[in-house]
Formats: C-alpha cells, structure tokens, sequence
C-alpha cells in the first residue's frame, strides 16, 4: 500500500467556533514523501494534523465533515491508541512531550503503552538508541538535555513504535539553526531508509525547504498551493509565508537576465548553479 | 555623538546557580542608549541568565551590574522593571490574568499609574499588536503566537526606556516577523535602547547594528554585526549558521569566483553576482 492518506472534500469545525477551520480539504500522500506544511498562523496546518492522527474526532469536538483515510482506516471510527500505532506526532515543545526519569524509559513508554511484550521492547529501545545516536545518553534525565537532544529523544521514542507516518508540528521552533538543522535532516534519513512518510509542519523555509520532496501552503483553512517545492516557492501564493533569501536572489538575478535553469533550494546549490553559468558563458 | 550615554554596564559578572559551576563568566558591557543590539549563541550558551541581570531578576555571583548608573543591588525589581522590559520566550511564563485587558493593566496599577493614563494604554497596547478583538479572552484560550504578542503588549503598555526581547519570532509567521520588525522600527525613533536574544539570523541582518556573541556563558565578540554574522569560523563556534547571502558568498569563493568573503546583504551579493557575470 502506497497511498497513506486520502482526504477528500473535508471540513472541520471546533466546537463553539463560527468559522471552519478546515474547508474542502482534498490530500493524497504516498509513503517516502516529505511533506513541508507552511502557512500564516491560524491557517488550519495544526488542526489538519489533528485529523490525520486521530486527536480530531477523539479529542476535540466539532464538526468533521468529508472522506478520510489514514493507512486505510476511518479515522471517524478508529479509536485514538490504534492510530497511534500508524501515526506518530511530535510537537514543538519537546518539553512537554518528555516527562520520565531517563531517555530509555522515554524511549519504552510509548511501546509499553501499546502493550508490545518486553522482549520487543528491549529490541526496539536498543535499536532507536543506535539510530538516533543516543546511547551515550541513555541514562540521563530529559530535562538534562539540549533542546536539539530532546527534540531527537521525543522523534526516536516515536519512531521506536514504527510508525507509518511521522507529523512534526514546528519540530525546530525553539531550536538554534545547527540543532534545527540536524532534526530536519534526520527526518530526511528516515523518510529514505524506512520508506515513512513524513509531514512537517514549518515556518522556518530558509533551513527546511531542501528536504522537502513536496510543498504545501494553507491559508484561511484551505490548501492555496500544493506540488514541488521549486514550483511553490516562486508561485505568487508563496508571498505570504516569506521566500528564503536564495529564491530571492535567484528571482532577482532573473529579472537582470542572469538565469541559473533551476530554482535554488539552499546556499549550496545556488553557489554551484551560478558557477556553471559563468563557466559556460566563458567557453 | 548624543547617544553616548551609557544605560546598562557590567563589570567582570560572573553568575552560578547554587553551588554549580559558572554559566556566566567574566562579561564586561557597556551598552548605549538608543542601541539595538542582538545577543546570540546556541540554547544554553547564557544569553537568558544574562539579559535577566539587566531587570534584576537575577543578582550576580561576583562582579557588578549597573542600570542607568545605579549599582542594581541597591535598586529593587519593581524600581529596575519600571526602566527595562523584558518579553520573555515562552509567554506562559508570564501570563496569568483572567482577562487579555486585566494581563496589560497589571504592572501598570503596580507601577501607580493613573486610571485614565491605563485605560489610554490599554487601548494603544492592544491595537498596536492587533489584540483588540481578544480583549476578554482568557490568555490561556490565545494561540501561542497571540500569547507572545500579548506579552509584548504587556510591556510596551507602561513604556519602559530599555526593551529585551527574547526569542520574539521564534514560533512566528512570516507576517508577525514584519510586524515585529516595524515594532522595533516604532521604538528605534523613539530612542529605546532594544536587547533582542535570538538565534534567528535572517531577521536581525537588517534590523540591528551590533551583536554580541555568547559561547559557553563567555563573550567571545562584541561589535559589529558584519564582523560577527559573516566569520564562519565565529558562527561556527557559536552553534549558529551565517545568513544565506554569506553562506553564498563564502561557498563562491572556495570554489574560486573572486569576491570578497564578508558580503551580508542581498543588494551587495547581487552587485557583486551580476559583475562577474558581466566580466
């Protein structure tokens, strides 16, 4: 099965609210993807990932209208811990999200909880330990951590449940650009190693848009854009989430008839790009 | 030069929580009025215990700290936060009213202030950072974004000479970035001294003059800001990224285009960009 999620004509209302917070939501997502998730605050980014794992119906109240599929269940009729074995979400503040006295009993709660048998525990903790490079912190106290560490800690303990689809809800929020740069690239390792599908929530596109193998923008609680990172970013509706200073300069440089054939995702390709331009110009 | 007046100094701090070791060591500032200055370094590296010196929530270990000429051990909080402000990261460690309205008027009934010079406030705090229509909300039902900007409101309403904002875009939109932005544009002509703690490299390019670097509770720059954000090796040190256009320039002149390697902005970048392509 490639197809992970499948939305079509949904909408979502909060309870006591007027407006609906999702309209006419139509999404497909296929495993191997990494999905970048950008839009103005209060645009129904958070509330969508509620309805992928499940927190929307089982936690809030409202009105959910439309088809929804979530590796294959109806998310309307599946109660919250069985999502939970499918979908793992992260949430901005890795603080919250941590709470017992060492990373490895951090790591064995979620499975605990799902009620997997103890030798499968000891396999998986060992094995998320080795992945996310954590065994030299096995037994320290979260609180003990960086906020990058914490942040790796709470993914790895997620991940140790395999999950089919990984949500990052601003993961690099409270993050320096270094440790922000490392948790983004390790989603990217396990999007390709472990063949998940990832969708991260973001506002920081200067360090999160290479990654990206597709790029969506919500506004007003709808999808305004939705495809290759390189077609969004320049498209007139990306003017509302800010474009990275690369597409800028690569924008510019167009409008002075400088053309580099692809639109830059980082600093890298932008410098490689222009080097093959003046190269060939010279020959 | 008007502004030399000197509004915050320390002199050898050095602070340690209980009985640990130092997270401050030896910081000696002198900061101006009418400065707008960005302290950067990765989380943990200080800035947080630092910037809280300056409204004497914290009291140093060993050495002095001097706010508006006074000693701060012989000030007290309330005397200190009446001149300097600070919005801290997380809103919820600074929330705590019933009421949107009731959050903004509390350090302002503190402070003494009159009734109708409140009310005034109130109205200008709220609508300054769009808060209007939240006015008898509860903080808690806000978004975290609104949070933020209501602690901002909080101390922009009883109008503080010197303002540290910590972290003030983390979590926030491109469009509250630019308010923000316009925000310290407003307080710039109106001759604040702005402390912004931050590790969001893009937005203080163009918004401060001098930056000072932590690493490890040490300062290890002070200066100008071009100095700091295009030194990869300073960057580097400091766990943080230099902006984009730096990172441009540099990764050009290691593969050999000639131009020079401490480019900061876009209009100098496209400069030199558009003359290589020319020649």
């Amino acid at each position: 099965m490639n197809t992970l999620i499948e939305l079509e004509g949904v909408y979502f209302k909060y309870a006591g609210s007027k407006e609906y917070s999702l309209k006419n939501i139509n999404f497909k997502a296929d495993k191997g993807e990494y999905i970048l998730i950008t839009g103005p605050s209060g645009c129904g980014k958070s509330t969508l990932t509620r309805v992928l794992n499940g927190l929307i119906p089982n936690f809030y109240n409202g009105e959910l209208k439309g088809k929804i599929k979530v590796v294959g269940l109806d998310v309307k009729k599946t109660p919250a811990y069985k999502m939970a074995k499918y979908v793992g979400t992260v949430f901005q503040d890795p603080e919250n999200q941590l709470f017992l006295s060492t990373v490895e009993r951090e790591i064995a709660f979620g499975l605990e909880n799902l009620g997997f048998k103890r030798e499968v525990i000891r396999e998986r903790v060992r094995e998320a330990l080795e992945m996310f490079k954590l065994n030299e912190l096995k037994n320290k106290a979260p609180y003990e951590l960086s906020g990058g560490q914490q942040q790796k800690v709470a993914i790895a303990s997620i991940i140790a449940l395999r999950p089919k689809i990984l949500i990052l809800d601003e993961p690099t929020a409270n993050l320096d650009p270094l440790s922000a740069e490392e948790v983004l690239q390790l989603i990217d390792k396990l999007v390709k190693s472990l063949g998940i599908l990832a969708i991260v929530i973001e506002h920081r596109l200067e360090i999160a848009l290479k990654y990206a193998t597709r790029m969506i923008i919500m506004d007003k609680g709808k999808i305004i854009a939705d495809g290759d990172p390189r077609k969004v970013i320049i498209s007139k509706e990306a003017n509302i989430v800010g474009i990275p200073k690369v597409v800028e300069i690569y924008k510019r440089l167009v409008s002075e008839k400088v053309s580099l054939n692809t639109i830059p995702l980082s600093p890298e390709e932008l410098a490689k790009l222009f080097v093959k331009v003046i190269k060939k110009d010279g020959e | 030069m008007e502004s030399n007046e000197v509004v915050i100094e320390t002199r050898n701090l050095y602070y340690a929580y209980e009985d640990e070791k130092y997270v401050l060591k030896n910081i000696n500032l002198r900061i101006n009025k009418g400065e707008i200055i960005a302290i950067l370094g990765e989380n943990g590296a200080g800035k947080t215990t630092l910037v809280k010196h300056f409204n004497g929530l914290l009291k140093p270990t060993k050495g002095e700290v001097f706010v508006l000429g006074k000693n701060v051990k012989d000030m007290s909080v309330a005397e200190l936060s009446k001149h300097v402000g600070i919005v801290f990261q997380n809103p919820d460690h600074q929330l705590f009213s019933e009421t949107v309205e009731k959050e903004i008027e509390f350090a302002m009934v503190n402070f003494g202030f009159e009734k109708h010079y409140i009310e005034e406030r109130i109205e200008w705090a709220l609508k300054l950072m769009g808060l209007e229509k939240y006015r008898n909300r509860s903080p808690y039902t806000l978004s975290i974004g609104e949070r933020k900007r209501l602690t901002l409101a909080t101390v922009l309403s009883y109008d503080p000479d010197i303002l540290i904002l910590d972290e003030p875009t983390a979590g926030q939109d491109f469009l509250q970035k630019e308010k923000i932005a316009e925000l310290m544009n407003l307080l710039k002509h109106r001759k604040k001294t702005i402390i912004i703690v931050t590790h969001d490299i893009e937005f203080i390019v163009n918004r401060v003059e001098r930056v000072i670097l932590l690493v490890g509770g040490k300062i290890i720059y002070d200066g100008d800001k071009r100095g700091a954000l295009t030194n990869y090796k300073l960057m580097k040190e400091a766990r943080l990224l230099p902006p984009q256009v730096s990172q441009i320039s540099w990764i050009l002149y290691n593969l050999g285009v000639k131009l020079p390697k401490d480019i900061l902005y876009t209009e100098e970048l496209l400069r030199e960009l558009l003359r290589i392509y020319k020649s």
